[in-house]
């Protein structure tokens, strides 16, 4: 069966390391907090300014100071700073942020991604996401295999303006964890109940299938 | 130095038809709100906006787009306000979108002296379009330019008579790299102190980058998406 976004996120949670400082976008990425593996400890950047981002406030203690990337209202851990957006960029263009989690509205198999407009219907902006694809070595991308319409978005090439080039490593969907390596997606992982051929037919990009491909454990 | 005037009226005077003006802020977090409201009363027109949200429909900087007081919006994102959509679709307002990053880097760079950096930010998308691209360490590269403004407008928690600025949690974001920005920049504080109550040590914007202070009358510091969990 397909799994849900906390389903995709808890897939995500699985690729954390401890000691990893951690951007989560916004969707699917943001459920990844809730899902940190007993034993380990990783800390949160926001982009907005944050390192050591916590859970939402409690009820009556929301404060309209502290907010995350997504504008919503959060909490500091203890140990946690606060920097200008100057010196936030500067952690991650400078990779000191191991891993950029991010939803997409397309991944191509060569790494390109596209999130940020669709011409002539929705801009929203970039954010701080061309700046987060183009420096962050570890990517994963967070994303339904398909559109509302049926259609892949796990492409060969993508047809909306590029976020960023050569740059996602690891995209994980509610059917299927994939590798982009050599210019080609690799199936690594499937969905519980979710059947190789099912994948492979929602897939439009050049898909590499092994011989025995395991199913998520989640 | 003493850097006080005495309201809002006084603070933004000067400001014209035609010039281009920052506005610190993270969404609504952090934003000049007594300034903005004093923008919308004065009226002025075409004005260039350096920010890096529009605000909200009602609130921010989405008031002087109901206005249609600006005629171009540099901003990373725009996602929560349905005029500044229109507005932009239907080409009635220019849009420069720039990656949050470029947007922080190129107003610290105009405050800083530096006329240009290479970032690998927006490489082979259109924000590359026309820019010049070098390969440093074997990665692509873009020149961007640093901006500055006729006016600077930042928001800060507390500021002394000396223009020093100490901001408040992630109300701090893009106020310290526009603080330097502007030709003039006008911080607008929740708590004006005299010279001698901040610690030098936790000055966030030193006083130089400030050339008129004032009090706020009232902040509203309206939450965008108010999120909670259960107790216990």
């Amino acid at each position: 069966m397909a799994l849900d976004k906390n389903g995709i996120a808890k897939r995500i949670a699985q690729e954390l390391q401890d000691g990893w400082y951690v951007n989560l976008g916004i969707g699917i990425p943001t459920l990844v907090a809730n899902y940190i593996p007993e034993g380990i400890e990783v800390e949160f950047q926001s982009e907005n300014g944050i390192l050591g981002m916590g859970p939402f406030p409690f009820e009556g203690e929301e404060d309209p100071d502290l907010i995350n990337a997504g504008k919503q209202t959060v909490t500091l851990r203890k140990g946690a700073a606060i920097f200008d957006s100057a010196t936030s960029f500067a952690m991650i263009r400078g990779k000191h942020v191991q891993l950029t989690v991010l939803g997409a509205m397309e991944v191509s198999q060569d790494g390109d991604i596209a999130n940020w407009k669709i011409p002539g219907k929705m801009v929203k902006g970039m954010g701080g996401a061309m700046d987060l694809v183009a420096s962050a070595d570890n990517i994963i991308v967070a994303m339904m295999h398909s559109n509302k319409a049926g259609e892949s978005k796990i492409l060969k090439k993508c047809t909306l303006p590029l976020t960023g080039v050569g740059c996602v490593k690891k995209v994980v969907t509610e059917i299927a964890v994939l590798e982009i390596k050599d210019g080609k997606f690799h199936l690594i992982e499937r969905a519980p109940g979710v059947s190789v051929e099912e994948i492979v037919s929602k897939t439009e990009g050049e898909l590499v299938v092994p011989d025995f491909v395991p199913e998520m454990q989640l | 130095m003493n850097k006080v005037v005495k309201n809002v009226e006084e603070a933004l005077q000067g400001i014209e038809d035609n010039m281009t003006i920052m506005l610190g802020g993270f969404g609504l977090c952090g934003i000049p709100e007594n300034s903005i409201n004093r923008l919308v009363k004065m009226g002025v027109k075409n004005l260039t906006c350096i920010s890096n949200n529009a605000g909200v429909d009602d609130f921010g900087l989405g008031l002087l787009l109901q206005t249609r007081q600006i005629k171009k919006m540099i901003s990373s994102y725009v996602g929560e306000n349905d005029e500044f959509e229109r507005q932009m679709l239907s080409g009635e307002l220019e849009v420069d979108l720039i990656p949050q990053g470029s947007l922080a880097e190129r107003c610290r760079a105009g405050g800083a002296g530096i006329p240009a950096f290479f970032t690998p930010a927006g490489y082979g998308t259109e924000v590359a379009e026309g820019k010049e691209v070098r390969v440093f360490n074997g990665k692509p590269h873009i020149l961007e330019s640093a901006l500055t403004a006729d006016f600077a407008i930042v928001k800060a928690w507390k500021g002394d008579t000396e223009g020093n600025l100490v901001y408040k949690s992630t109300a701090r974001n893009f106020n310290p790299m526009m603080a330097m920005a502007g030709k003039i920049t006008i911080a607008e504080v929740e708590e004006l102190v005299p010279a001698g109550e901040l610690d030098p040590n936790f000055i966030h914007t030193p006083g130089i980058f400030v050339q008129r202070i004032f009090q706020g009358e009232k902040f509203e510091k309206r939450i965008e998406q108010r999120t909670v969990r259960q107790r216990g």
